[in-house]
């Protein structure tokens, strides 16, 4: 599109065309937005679909019909259901979840401390995982087909092929059982230090450092192989660089948007996918918030976990668009 | 959800209890019983003092509410008996009611009318003395009609509640003997002005005061130094830890990161035996695992198809295969010998493919018999279901099982299909089992047992006072049930649980699983 008017200083260029970058960009925001908005309309209109109902389910076989209408009454579920969804968005707008039906407790106030449990559990696996991927794609591209390649192939397939419960029962056996070095249960709380919480999270976190490890090693070995068949890579051989320099220096950038996506995907997995991880592990990430509050139908709590999921999510791949968009030079420096 | 199961089960006990009560039980017995209550397995050793018990529980959930009313999973039944305190409690060995906040009671001679003496000098957790005003407000706030505890199933036969100088009054809508039995319901903490004020305050009477709680992941307790009691209360510190994950129980245990779990697959209690410092806790209980048959409902209104099918049945088989071992035959009737007045010397039925093609043969029937199972009426209960197809095989008698989602098989196929799988807890006397589940017009009649001969004996039954004479009644029910009735009841199951070898004192409590809750006020732990 850029070619088509490429055609010298016309004044009545459009913004597009000014600032590709910051409108793309800008695009990209608001189709976000969209999205997000999109999606609390699924969500709230989903859980409300959902067969069974919370004041009998939460009852169980000791629902009384009068336990069972006190609690409908009180919950003010006779209401439309597109008042309430308003009033619903309304307060999550403003950070505001209203209150969980089982415990009459506020929905922001619990899922802060389950938030920052997931969140502090995916960022100290990415911290390892994503360098550490990043890294052996790169040395796997410069021994390609040559033993260290194959090695971390092998391992990296194997540790895929394991699900995660598995990998977690495995740790657990060997670090906490038999060898007794590593903390279990990693449940975390108030009033703990940080080395402490570190070490309860040794274990949940090697668990999913192997589980998204394989995926995105391959993915950047991959987009790097793939970036090496270019023509400015044999320039840069021709012109005498050391093969890992010129992974480093040449390949590695321009193979920055196909890694940041894989990368992205697994980040967005080590938040809203991590609920066996946790629940093998004992801890309380907003995984196990979320099963709990399906079981027993509790409505406010499944919608903010359903939409923080889809905005971590949503904010992830934006993210992923958005360094893909910056990251092309074509873009960066138009004309 | 197998375990809210489990617990609303004992909530539905009161329901069926409409019947008048004419025999009125002797209160007297309550005083000496409650001494030797921890005499038992408890008093081989002296007590130890101190330490920091860990408890690993499955069962808790973020939606867990700290208010008793709303208690519904195990780990808040752990939490709250840790602070809290009820009028009565059972004794662990035989169930009777015992002195606990209440020090002792007395029934009129109709049974409806109830007076009880509250224990004096008992202090709150925030310093405040327990007063007769507030044990009125709990139970005023656990009746009332608009509140959502689960206790008011239990408490709705209770009309009126009132204060007589420092007596408590209790009128009932109609006499019930068993009454102080009902006041040990978990939800019937006594709090300050019954928790009106702040239901989730967590303010009791009991050993542990609360220091942190968070709903499904944790709960830390310390001990209350002006506890009421000295028999209780062994550890410094408690903490419960919620752990969902049956395998991440038996890590956390084999590893020694806490000191008891509950809730131990039969399938993996080998393994963890060969665990040197662990020790399995297992307690007979009076739950069973049962396959329904509808009386009323072909094919399995013909008494001969119901036997063959009885006949079919390998109980040994199921103990062994489906409990581990973890459990008792059962005889297809809903008692077993940890009742008052059992009736024994019943025969005990045992497998028998001839039998059973005698009286398959008998019943005219051909073609599959459909039964309906899910993983959710028990555990192990598909199969379960799959060993019964196949012990009725070798009696020549097909049976079709039917898997179901475990969602909505309590509201759609439990007490709606005519042949399932199920599960009952125990009731605390043979008329309460009987009253809820085979009497014509109890709500849980899930055999449709139909039968206004048995009605007639069993209330003849409760108001009879002569122990003798109500033994041969309630034989004479058992036989009824056994050979014409629709249940075949293959096994009574175990409360199993697990504990590291330092932990000492363990009751063994036939009221509930976990010691009847009590099990961290009750042990203490050896260096």
């Amino acid at each position: 599109m850029t070619q088509s008017t490429d055609t010298g200083d016309i004044p009545a260029l459009s913004l597009y065309q000014r600032f590709p970058l910051a409108v793309l960009v800008a695009q990209r925001l608001v189709l976000s937005l969209v999205l997000l908005l999109a999606v609390s309309v699924l969500i709230y209109g989903g859980v409300e679909a959902l067969p069974g109902d919370f004041a009998t389910t939460y009852l169980g076989q000791s629902a009384t019909p009068q336990a069972v209408a006190n609690i409908r009454a009180d919950l003010g579920l006779d209401r439309p259901i597109v008042t309430r969804y308003f009033e619903w968005l309304g307060g999550a707008i403003q950070g505001d979840f209203g209150t969980s039906w089982a415990s009459r407790n506020s929905v922001t106030e619990q899922i802060g401390k389950r938030l920052g449990n997931s969140l502090s559990l995916a960022a100290l696996a990415a911290a390892i995982s994503v360098p550490l991927a990043v890294g052996l794609g790169m040395l796997a591209v410069h021994f390609r087909n040559r033993m260290p390649d194959r090695i971390i192939n092998v391992i990296s397939l194997a540790a895929i092929s394991l699900p995660e419960f598995f990998i977690g029962y495995l740790l657990i056996l060997v670090f906490a059982i038999n060898f007794n070095i590593a903390t279990f249960p990693s449940t975390v709380h108030d009033g703990m230090t940080i080395a402490e919480r570190l070490k309860a999270m040794a274990l949940p976190t090697a668990t999913l450092v192997l589980v998204v490890l394989a995926h995105m090693m391959r993915m950047t070995r991959a987009a790097i192989l793939s970036v090496m068949s270019s023509a400015y890579m044999e320039t840069a051989e021709l012109k005498g660089l050391s093969a890992l320099r010129a992974i480093v220096k040449h390949a590695a950038p321009n193979a920055i948007a196909p890694i940041v996506n894989v990368v992205a995907l697994n980040l967005a997995y080590l938040v809203v996918g991590v609920v066996v991880v946790e629940v093998v592990f004992v801890y309380p990430g907003m995984g196990q918030y979320m099963v709990d509050a399906v079981t027993v139908r509790d409505m406010p709590v499944v919608q903010a976990c359903g939409l923080i999921f889809a905005a971590v999510y949503i904010f992830l791949n934006m993210l992923a668009d958005i360094i893909a968009i910056v990251a092309n030079p074509r873009l960066r420096h138009p004309r | 959800m197998s375990n809210d199961k489990f617990l609303s089960s004992l909530s539905r006990a009161a329901l069926s209890r409409r019947e008048f009560m004419g025999r009125a039980m002797a209160a007297g017995l309550t005083l000496t019983a409650a001494s030797s209550l921890y005499a038992t397995s408890a008093s081989a050793q002296e007590p130890k003092r101190g330490g920091n018990l860990k408890l690993g529980l499955e069962g808790g959930s973020a939606t867990d509410s700290k208010d008793p009313a709303k208690f519904l999973s195990q780990f808040m039944f752990c939490v709250g008996r840790c602070w809290g305190d009820m009028l009565v409690e059972s004794d662990p060995l035989t169930g009777a009611a015992v002195p606990a906040l209440a020090e002792s009671w007395e029934p009129s001679a109709d049974a409806a009318t109830w007076t009880f003496t509250i224990r004096k000098g008992v202090q709150f957790h925030n310093g405040k003395e327990l007063t007769i005003d507030d044990v009125v407000a709990t139970l005023k706030r656990h009746t009332d009609e608009k509140s959502e505890s689960g206790a008011l199933g239990v408490m709705k036969s209770i009309k009126e509640i009132k204060k007589d100088g420092d007596k408590l009054v209790l009128v009932l809508t109609e006499g019930n003997a068993d009454l102080p039995l009902l006041l040990t319901d978990y939800h019937l903490v006594i709090q300050p002005n019954g928790g009106y004020d702040d239901p989730l305050a967590s303010i009791g009477t009991g050993p542990y005061k609360l220091t942190s709680f968070e709903a499904g992941v944790r709960a830390t307790l310390e001990k209350n130094p002006n506890d009421w009691r000295s028999d209780r209360g062994y550890v410094d510190t408690i903490e419960i830890i919620g752990m969902n994950d049956a395998t991440a129980r038996i890590a956390a245990l084999a590893s020694g990161q806490v000191h008891y779990i509950n809730r131990v697959d039969p399938k993996t209690v080998g393994m963890l035996k060969r665990s040197p410092n662990v020790e399995i806790l297992s307690t007979s209980g009076r739950g069973h695992y049962v396959f329904i048959m509808h009386c009323n409902t072909a094919p399995f209104d013909n008494n001969d198809l119901r036997l063959a099918l009885k006949y079919a049945m390998d109980r040994e088989a199921m103990v062994e295969t489906v409990l581990g071992g973890y459990g008792k035959v059962g005889n297809d009737f809903p008692i077993n010998s940890t009742y008052a007045l059992f009736p024994e010397g019943i025969e005990q039925r045992t497998y028998d493919p001839d039998k059973a093609a005698f009286h398959y043969k008998k019943s005219g029937h051909s073609g599959p018999v459909l039964l309906r199972t899910s993983e959710v009426a028990f555990p192990g209960a598909v199969d379960a279901a799959v060993l019964y197809q196949g012990s009725a095989q070798k009696a020549g008698i097909e049976i079709e099982v039917k898997r179901e989602p475990g969602d909505g098989y309590w509201s759609n196929v439990w007490n709606v299909q005519p042949f399932s799988t199920s599960y009952w807890g125990g009731r605390p006397t043979q008329d309460q089992m009987y009253s809820t589940a085979y009497l014509s017009t109890a709500d849980w009649n899930d055999t449709r047992f139909l039968r206004p001969d048995f009605d007639k004996i069993l209330l003849q039954a409760r108001a009879e006072l002569d122990e003798g004479k109500r033994k041969d009644m309630y034989r004479e029910m058992a036989m009824m049930v056994r050979d014409e009735g629709g249940l075949i009841l293959p096994m009574f199951n175990d409360f199993v649980n697990a504990a590291q070898k330092s932990v000492k004192g363990y009751v063994h409590d036939i009221g509930n699983d976990m010691s009847n809750g009590y099990v961290a006020t009750r042990v203490w732990l050896e260096a």
